[in-house]
């Protein structure tokens, strides 16, 4: 829609000013590490954070979740609850932002998920550019999620002195004119943007071996591959590899009675194709119960199953499940080696 | 009120009755009588309230809906132990109905073989009674019905019916008997040999315990009855039944969207299906 200004030093009473209105949710120090969390002072807000050990979707599909509450007894009753609020998430890098479309398309497609949708129409976005790789295990790049100009009403990016701001939606405009001191961009912003922005490029490096492109074919070939066996040995099924994933959103629901067996709350949470029990039903049949087959799943999910449904890859590349698994198991690996034995 | 499609409808439960020591049949009545509205084959998420929620298959027709709609239930999990501890009167929680059923238009004019192994009767004989209701319609009626033992059986007294319409071929075995089966025994697959059928022109519909299919399958292909023409209801763990949980999913299919029913062409050569 139009292009701005923001000095960095007007980013902290920017933030100060969301705070007053909104829940404000970006990326904070946690350790040497960094977390998407509540920002209850501006100066918690690191946007000079590489990589965050879970992703967005904490936010919009919480680890636990109040689907409805109910009362027992004679006549027992169920009433629906909606976890939403007025949220800003603000930082979110460009693969995150491609992972919220997806997660977007998931929840409204078919059957819409007024959980998820509301709050998902509660929550503003501001995205964040990245101008560097997060690290070696990035590959961003390769996945086509470098850069993006969809899923966010503001983004920034870092001019040096100032962030050059993209309005993309009305909320997001209304959101920067009410709480922002901001300048119209002039030519010289904009050239300093394009300048930027063509200098990230040969900072990332393309790490599959092929055109992402080509997966979803790829992997039709590979069913029976010997990786997945070799996986399969090495995989703890401890379901780190999905926690972390920005676009695994697969739930399981669980009913939680009080004390006094009177009342209770049906409960979603995250739950991973990765743990034993994901597959088997009440008889006792399990239906994914190797190991090597449940690591199939989860890549066949990302490089083609997700494609062949909402037109994209499950995969964007941020490599958080490279860094989060404990067995080394290596996404870009697979795939580069299932492409060289093609 | 929102409109979740998680949270249940709270339906009475208005008749209970023990057909095995494994197995009730469930009669539930949805707010205002209104009438479920599914296909046959189509399954509905049961919620226990405090326990959980599991996806059942419907049992009755919908030719013979009344007001009213039945599950056959095997207490074989959390959800269904609570179920069997239900008195007429109570109330379950109910989504649905879910999925894909049996598509009953493309069956017409077409003879119809139906294999069900134990519990696997329950799905099937929502079409069964379709058929039977509109039997005008339909070419031969084939019923192979199989169980492990003889008091294992379900939907005796319309095992009975069935047997005895002229209209119906009904053959029922048990993998063993007792002193007063007097009844065929041997496993399903011993009842093919019995029945001749005109392939081309002949959909067959099964149902049953996971180690059933391949054997019901080689005898169904045997016969020379088109991949497309034999239609398998699956089982699955199940969260939401709208395709979004991922419990169900086989390979790329979500069992709760293109099944539970699906044709031998759907899912032969995909690993996970059976």
């Amino acid at each position: 829609m139009s292009l701005w200004i923001l000095d960095k030093g007007a980013i902290a009473p920017f933030v100060e000013g969301l705070m007053a209105e909104y829940r404000v949710v970006g990326p904070k120090a946690k350790g040497p590490q960094f977390a998407f969390g509540d920002i209850t002072d501006p100066a918690q807000l690191r946007l000079d954070y590489n990589i965050t050990i879970l992703p967005p979707k904490k936010v919009l599909q919480p680890q636990y979740e109040r689907l409805a509450t109910f009362t027992l007894g004679e006549d027992p009753q169920v009433e629906p609850t909606i976890e939403a609020g007025p949220t800003v998430l603000f930082g979110v890098h460009t693969c995150d932002l491609h992972a919220i479309r997806l997660l977007d398309k998931a929840f409204s497609e078919e059957y819409p998920d007024a959980h998820y949708l509301k709050r998902r129409e509660q929550t503003i976005i501001v995205g964040l550019e990245c101008l560097e790789p997060c690290d070696e295990h990035s590959f961003c790049k390769s996945m086509g999620t470098l850069t993006t100009d969809e899923g966010y009403d503001l983004h920034l990016t870092d001019l040096g002195p100032a962030y050059a701001v993209d309005v993309a939606t009305e909320k997001g405009k209304t959101l920067l004119s009410q709480y922002g001191t901001v300048r119209e961009a002039t030519d010289a912003d904009i050239r300093r943007l394009n300048e930027v922005l063509g200098a990230k490029w040969p900072r990332f490096t393309y790490r599959l071996d092929f055109d992402a492109a080509e997966l979803p074919a790829l992997l039709s070939t590979a069913y029976d591959h010997p990786l997945w066996a070799e996986l399969g040995e090495r995989c703890l099924a401890c379901g780190s590899c999905t926690n972390v994933c920005p676009t695994c959103y697969c739930f399981n629901v669980t009913d939680e009675v009080n004390m006094h067996l009177t009342a209770g709350e049906r409960l979603r949470r995250w739950d991973s194709c990765q743990l034993d029990e994901f597959a088997s039903v009440a008889g006792g049949e399990n239906f994914r119960e190797a190991r090597k087959a449940r690591q199939r799943h989860r890549f066949f999910r990302k490089g083609k199953y997700i494609y062949e449904k909402f037109g994209e890859l499950g995969c964007v590349g941020c490599g958080r499940c490279i860094r989060a698994c404990v067995a080394n198991i290596n996404i870009v690996d697979g795939f580069n080696a299932i492409h060289g034995t093609a | 009120m929102t409109d979740s499609i998680y949270v249940p409808e709270m339906a009475r439960l208005v008749d209970v009755r023990q057909m095995t020591t494994a197995e009730k049949l469930f009669t539930i009545e949805l707010p205002g009588g209104r009438n479920l509205g599914h296909d046959p084959g189509q399954f509905v998420m049961v919620s226990m309230l405090g326990v959980g929620e599991a996806p059942i298959s419907i049992t009755s027709s919908p030719s013979r809906s009344n007001g009213v709609f039945e599950l056959c239930v095997r207490k074989v999990g959390d959800v269904t132990n609570a179920m069997h501890a239900l008195q007429p009167g109570a109330k379950l929680g109910i989504r649905g109905p879910f999925g894909h059923g049996f598509p009953i238009e493309k069956m017409r004019g077409k003879d119809v073989l139906f294999a069900p192994g134990g519990l696997g009767l329950a799905p099937l004989r929502s079409l069964i009674n379709q058929v039977l209701d509109e039997r005008g319609t339909f070419g031969r009626v084939i019923i192979l019905y199989g169980a492990r033992r003889p008091e294992e059986l379900l939907f005796k007294d319309e095992l009975d019916q069935w047997v005895a319409r002229d209209d119906v071929e009904c053959r029922v075995t048990v993998d063993r008997g007792d002193e007063m089966w007097d009844g065929h025994v041997g496993v399903i697959t011993t009842l093919f040999p019995k029945v001749t059928i005109n392939p081309r022109n002949t959909v067959a519909v099964t149902c049953g315990p996971p180690i059933m299919y391949r054997f019901v399958l080689m005898e169904l292909l045997g016969k020379g009855i088109p991949e497309t023409q034999i239609y398998l209801s699956l089982e699955r763990r199940m969260k939401c039944g709208v395709g979004k949980c991922g419990h169900c999913q086989i390979n790329s299919m979500y069992c709760c969207q293109e099944g539970p029913v699906f044709t031998y062409a759907q899912i032969k050569g995909v690993e996970e299906a059976l």
